[in-house]
């Protein structure tokens, strides 16, 4: 935790640690408590007055339909996406830890969607998808579906999934591949002398063996999934068709800044920062105590 | 390889061949769209090979802008995004270091109150938070300035963490001889510890600027003078252009242009990319 041998100084740590401190109270602690404050209250539309509600900000939010749909939404797409996206991976990661030498060359292929921002991955599989011109959607027209994401809300929800699965295969590949390289070859090698086939070795040995990495990128993946892909959402959808597409995050902005509801928005903003803390917990516990047979 | 399996090793490399067009594809088909004219791209199918509009689309777009974007040429905004993403990849670092070195290497009262200040902030994206933070930014004044669109952006957990591990494998022994040569707490920082953590920084440099790049909701909020937009932002003003249809082929042309300057960062820098990466989230 700390050093055996430390400087001394009486001023000099606070001045370090001054700037960092700053930041993250202008502009993560005084919001938060702003948040927090204000779900307490209901402004009337021009800010002149507020009321203390107690917990009727909450109340309302778990009555209204649509915010329990929006719940729902956020699940489906978070699992989804991390489904997709570590699925596909793992699948990569095995096959490129298997050909060595060639293993660096894939790599390259395979690493460079992380550089691209959430928003332009949404744009550009919105363009492949388009009903009117989006090759994508034209081959899908070929095999008989009727693709259009502009009135089909389950479509809609399919195609940010992809996309947003799409952006993220690259770096669960890197995290898996590094997990794959860390497996003792003796275990699998054992294995082969044991006459276990590939698929065998794979599903007794290297996948529980994994279960750290796998659990590490699951929660990552959801992080990801539940709060990064506003960008993505905002630059596509919109939130439609019919708040098809529209999670939490996105509701959040939406409610705040297009209804101009501060109250309910600051509500959704505490029950998100709640859902983050408690992810963030489990990811630690893990970390102090990794999950191994 | 274990054993020898000639179709396995077929399969492999067909998987990975697959996994890599799948990656590559819809960027393949944004290049192709941005190379086309208005007109190839009305009807479908639309080409699937370029066409001979590149240098027309690509200089319209980075000197002349779009009007449908408020006319800011693409050129500008990329240099906005590059201020920005400077601007908070060498805030973070500054900020962190000096952060993690006072945490390990000196005693003091509340420090680890400090520490999980810091801490708490780890996973907390500003989009959860966005209304109250965006007040904060207003009352004091920073709306369209480049300190309001990078100062809020700068505090960070990850990489404070990512010091204080490192600072942590370092050898007591170094803060002795260097307490023996009568060097202070700052000498020590300067001459030992920032050589030291060379590599480090170099990682997580390229980790930041992508993130500082990749920017959306915030800029789109602070940001409503037309001269301050940042590209990754200002795609969107064209994609939701209201009644106009979208000119895809502008857009993808934008498109192209704002992943050059990190998808280049993580190709040419890939060692490093990979350290950062996987060592930024232990």
């Amino acid at each position: 935790m700390q050093k055996r041998v430390v400087f001394r100084s009486r001023l000099l740590p606070y001045l370090l640690v001054l700037p960092q401190i700053a930041i993250t109270v202008a502009f993560f602690f005084w919001p938060s408590y702003q948040a927090l404050e204000s779900s307490f209250f209901i402004e009337d539309a021009f800010g002149f007055s507020r009321e203390w509600v107690w917990l009727e900000n909450y109340y309302e939010l778990f009555r209204d339909p649509g915010y329990l749909k929006s719940f729902r939404t956020t699940l489906v797409f978070g699992f989804s996406v991390a489904f997709l996206a570590m699925a596909i991976s793992l699948i990569l990661a095995v096959a490129a830890n298997r050909v060595i030498k060639a293993a660096t060359g894939y790599r390259t292929l395979l690493i460079w969607p992380y550089a691209v921002a959430p928003a332009l991955a949404g744009v550009i599989w919105y363009f492949l998808m388009n009903p009117s011109l989006g090759i994508v959607a034209y081959w899908l027209k070929g095999i008989g579906v009727e693709w259009n994401h502009y009135v089909n809300g389950d479509q809609a929800l399919l195609l940010v999934v992809v996309a947003a699965a799409w952006k993220q295969v690259s770096y669960n590949f890197l995290f898996f591949l590094a997990g794959l390289q860390s497996i003792p070859k003796s275990l699998i090698e054992a294995a082969a002398i044991d006459r276990a086939g590939p698929m065998r070795r794979f599903w007794s040995i290297t996948f529980p063996l994994l279960t750290p990495t796998t659990f590490f990128l699951l929660v990552v993946n959801l992080v990801y999934a539940f709060f990064d892909t506003f960008a993505l959402i905002h630059a596509t959808t919109e939130g439609g068709p019919a708040d098809a597409t529209s999670i939490l995050v996105f509701r959040v902005y939406n409610t705040g800044f297009i209804g101009q509801d501060y109250g309910s928005s600051a509500a959704q903003s505490v029950i998100l920062m709640g859902m983050v803390i408690l992810m963030t917990f489990i990811q630690f516990r893990y970390v102090e105590r990794k999950v191994q047979y | 390889m274990v054993e020898n399996r000639p179709i396995l090793t077929f399969l492999t490399h067909a998987i990975l061949i697959v996994g890599v067009l799948f990656l590559c594809f819809p960027v393949w088909m944004a290049l192709v769209a941005s190379t086309h004219g208005p007109g190839a791209l009305s009807q479908s199918p639309i080409p699937l090979w370029f066409g001979d509009q590149a240098w027309e689309n690509y200089s319209q777009l980075l000197a002349g802008g779009l009007p449908e974007a408020g006319g800011v040429p693409i050129g500008m905004m990329m240099f906005n995004s590059l201020i920005m993403a400077l601007v908070i990849t060498f805030g973070k670092i500054v900020i962190s270091i000096l952060s993690a070195y006072a945490i390990v290497y000196f005693r003091f009262p509340f420090r680890m109150g400090f520490f999980w200040m810091i801490f708490i902030t780890l996973m907390l994206p500003v989009e959860v938070r966005i209304l109250p933070t965006f007040d904060v930014v207003v009352k004091m004044g920073l709306l369209n300035t480049y300190a309001g669109l990078t100062i809020p952006l700068i505090a960070s957990a990850t990489a404070t963490f990512l010091f204080r591990q490192f600072f942590l494998t370092i050898p007591d022994e170094l803060v002795e001889a260097a307490r023996i040569d009568r060097a202070g707490p700052i000498r020590f920082f300067k001459d030992i510890l920032l050589p030291l953590s060379r590599t480090n920084i170099a990682a997580l440099f390229i980790i930041l600027f992508i993130y500082g790049w990749n920017q959306y909701l915030w800029p789109l909020l602070i940001t409503t003078d037309e001269s301050l937009y940042t590209v990754v932002m200002g795609i969107q003003r064209m994609v939701n252009s209201g009644e106009a249809l979208p000119v895809w082929h502008y857009i993808m042309g934008t498109a192209v242009l704002a992943m050059i300057p990190p998808v280049l960062v993580v190709v040419l820098m890939q060692k490093l990319f990979v350290k950062g990466l996987v060592e930024s989230e232990k």
